[in-house]
């Protein structure tokens, strides 16, 4: 194996580490958010909480580190943190599953507003997390 | 105790099968349209509707508090994601690919929840 091809894989293995931990970081949160929120009337608020703050924080941390943005990261902290701590901590199918089940268990109307409540909620977040970064990027001095 | 241990453990996992099969789609598809992680969405919800038909039989393994952790809030949990779906359907929104954006949202939950019900009847019908 030549040498580059060693550093390749080396660099490989530490992004496949980075995910992992990230991913049990944000995982754990995810559980303890389950633990600590309840379940209204069927309506799983737990799924709705995580995925909403999951969306606004990475939509915040991909453009205050992109490439117009006021804080560096590397592409081993990005990884962290988005495809990492965000993606476990967030979950389609939990959402899936729970929306199912109300479907299945004659709850339609409920099942209903969580499927529309959710997207709707999801995509706002992380809309709002990219305009307050790009605000911040916009500011003046370091 | 033991119900953050399997979180961990199955977790560990998922997220590194997420950035696998995410990287291995984007070599091959290109990346001008997030089918990695649809791919992903929609194979955790199938799987997830299998073991929450099996978790309904007190005698299976699922109906257990340890197996359930570990392979659905675990490993099934972070697989799939929504904070990837969220951003790459604003992406796609902020390039002026409003159709992709709307589509690309729409198949995922329908997809996925569609999904869910094939993998929930199908472990029925071998219960």
């Amino acid at each position: 194996m030549t040498g580059s091809a060693k550093s390749s894989n080396w660099n490989a293995a530490i992004l496949y580490a980075c995910v992992a931990a990230g991913g049990v970081i944000g995982s754990v949160a995810r559980y303890l958010a389950s633990l600590l929120i309840p379940t209204i009337a069927g309506f799983p608020l737990p799924t709705l909480f995580v995925n909403v703050t999951g969306s606004f924080i990475i939509g915040f941390y991909s453009t205050i580190t992109g490439p117009d943005g006021r804080v560096f990261a590397s592409t081993r902290q990005r990884q962290f943190v988005m495809t990492g701590i965000c993606g476990g901590y967030t979950t389609f199918s939990a959402f899936s599953l729970e929306s199912f089940r109300l479907l299945h268990g004659g709850m339609t109307a409920t099942a209903l507003l969580n499927i529309s409540v959710s997207v709707v909620t999801w995509l706002v977040a992380v809309w709002l997390g990219h305009v307050l970064a790009s605000r911040l990027n916009r500011l003046k001095g370091s | 105790m033991s119900g953050f241990v399997s979180v961990i453990l199955g977790s560990m996992f998922g997220g590194m099968a997420r950035y696998f099969i995410s990287g291995f789609v984007a070599r091959r598809v290109g990346e001008t349209f997030p089918w990695g992680t649809l791919f992903i969405n929609v194979s955790g919800a199938f799987v997830i509707g299998i073991f929450g038909a099996l978790a309904l039989d007190d005698a299976s393994i699922f109906a257990e508090p340890d197996p359930w952790l570990f392979a659905v809030t675990g490993f099934l949990g972070c697989y799939t994601t929504v904070s990837s779906f969220s951003l790459q359907s604003l992406a796609l929104a902020r390039d002026g690919q409003r159709t992709r954006a709307a589509g690309y949202v729409g198949f995922s939950v329908a997809l996925c929840l569609g999904a869910v019900a094939l993998g929930f009847a199908l472990a029925g019908l071998f219960k």
